[in-house]
């Protein structure tokens, strides 16, 4: 059967998995910058302020529907991919060596990719959904020194769990693995390969991989050790 | 003779309705010196004395250049060595005592047809979907050299044009995607002067008839560079991403 439409082709599901991943990409970077305002240590103030304006500012929570709408595409057509890339071998081999024309992350996308899904689901009802009143909200934490709504001092008492605190680190370990194939994959899907710049995308995708699942997981565990509060 | 002792653990499928399996050959009196299909000739020499059935599987040239040798050798397209084909390995690459996984291309588009061959006619019709320059044969033949090409773009669609079509690629990947195959032979062409008027349709049409023939999709894992025997590289995938990108949004 021929694959036509929006999604049709297997190019054309790989454009919109490079695109949304870029996005998605984008998204951490605005995430992870703004939770380490907690970094600076004054009582989650300067966060609180960040955190109130990116629940309020109209363009932000317009973007925040964008958001959600680029990753059910990135999660749907994984799916599609995976279950059309299962289907094309109905017969395994035996025996395969795959260790040695390929790393292991990069075949695993798939299983990286749920996983973080879950966490993602987790640290959803941990933070997004009080903290927009869905169930919950973020009143019996009062408000702190400033006087703004204290979305700080709900993260202080979900990373005092250590359990917690050790499902965040393996989360960010899935995104770390996740990113390491996936950024310097989506310039190729798009057709952004040239060996005058190849070296510089992954060194960029190799940087950003452990830099912003690093950051990431600073939070909880610098939280749970009572360094930062 | 040479004095190698090996078990091969080798796939039998009667044909294609057949359910195959995984069998046992022990062969002895094996030379360093043979190539992986000599190899394979001394066994079958011997199943025919015996009356069995030899062990079918494609080979011509037996030089490296035809693209009709397959076979997944101990967990690998071509077996352990890069850049050669199963006729061009040795058994030197190999040690004494060894046991040795021989297997079909693996995926859905590539059926087996008896024991280690495969049908790989849906790179055939791949390559009658767009992979050819339409050249007017009526009277004057403009000279083929008469049109200037930087040498870079020649030698990059030379490179590209050196794909034998063996399905190594395919073999390789785990979701059993011809892109590399495709990409070789939309490179080859979208590189030159002389490919360029059919270049859109070309793309839309040979990506279209590899989705009909049920090849999985590009990961981008690498594992088809790594094992093509041609060293086919992976910015001829990019190109094709590039190529294909460009004719989707401006076909009309």
């Amino acid at each position: 059967m021929a694959r036509q439409g929006l999604f049709g082709s297997s190019l054309i599901k790989k454009y919109w998995m490079a695109l949304t991943g870029l996005f998605l990409i984008s998204f951490l970077v605005a995430h992870a910058g703004i939770n380490a305002m907690i970094f600076f240590n004054d009582g989650g103030v300067t966060f609180n302020e960040w955190a109130h304006f990116m629940g309020t500012n109209l363009i932000i929570r317009t973007m925040e529907i964008v958001l959600f709408a680029g990753l059910i595409l990135h999660v749907v057509d994984g799916l599609m991919l995976w279950r059309q890339n299962r289907a094309a071998r109905p017969v395994d081999y035996a025996f395969a060596k795959h260790n040695a024309n390929s790393k292991w992350y990069s075949r695993s996308m798939g299983i990286l990719g749920t996983l973080i899904l879950l966490f993602l689901i987790i640290h959803l009802w941990h933070f997004w959904v009080p903290s927009r009143n869905i169930v919950g909200s973020l009143e019996p934490y009062g408000s702190d020194a400033a006087g703004r709504e204290n979305l700080f001092a709900l993260m202080i008492e979900v990373f005092s769990n250590p359990v917690v605190v050790i499902v965040y680190v393996l989360g960010c370990f899935s995104l770390f693995w996740h990113l390491l194939h996936g950024f310097k994959s989506a310039f190729q899907s798009l057709g952004l390969n040239h060996r005058k710049y190849n070296g510089f995308i992954a060194f960029c995708g190799a940087a950003f991989s452990i830099i912003v699942p690093v950051l990431f997981a600073a939070m909880p565990v610098s939280m749970y050790l009572g360094w930062i509060k | 003779m040479g004095n190698m002792k090996l078990t091969l653990k080798i796939w039998r499928q009667a044909d294609a309705k057949a359910k195959g399996a995984m069998v046992d050959y022990q062969v002895s009196d094996i030379s360093e010196d043979m190539s992986f299909l000599e190899m394979l000739d001394v066994l079958n020499d011997r199943l025919v004395r015996e009356g069995q059935e030899p062990i079918a599987f494609d080979h011509d040239c037996r030089e490296g250049i035809c693209g009709a040798c397959s076979l997944f050798i101990d967990g690998r397209p071509h077996g352990p060595s890069r850049h050669i084909t199963t006729c061009q390995l040795h058994m030197r690459k190999f040690k004494d005592g060894d046991v040795i996984h021989v297997e079909p291309w693996r995926a859905g588009a590539f059926p087996v047809i008896k024991d280690l061959v495969v049908d790989r006619g849906a790179f055939d019709r791949i390559q009658a979907a767009g992979g050819f320059v339409s050249v007017n044969t009526m009277g004057n033949l403009v000279d083929a050299n008469a049109q200037p090409i930087p040498k870079l773009d020649s030698d990059k669609a030379f490179d590209a044009a050196a794909c034998i079509g063996c399905g190594a690629c395919v073999a390789a990947c785990p979701n059993s995607s011809a892109m590399l195959f495709v990409a070789a032979k939309v490179s080859q062409y979208a590189l030159l002067p002389q490919g360029r008027p059919e270049a859109k349709t070309r793309a839309l049409n040979m990506v279209e008839q590899m989705d009909t023939e049920g090849f999985g999709n590009c990961t981008n894992i690498g594992a088809c560079e790594i094992e093509c025997p041609k060293d086919i590289s992976l910015e001829n995938i990019a190109r094709l991403n590039r190529e294909y990108l460009g004719a989707e949004l401006s076909k009309e």
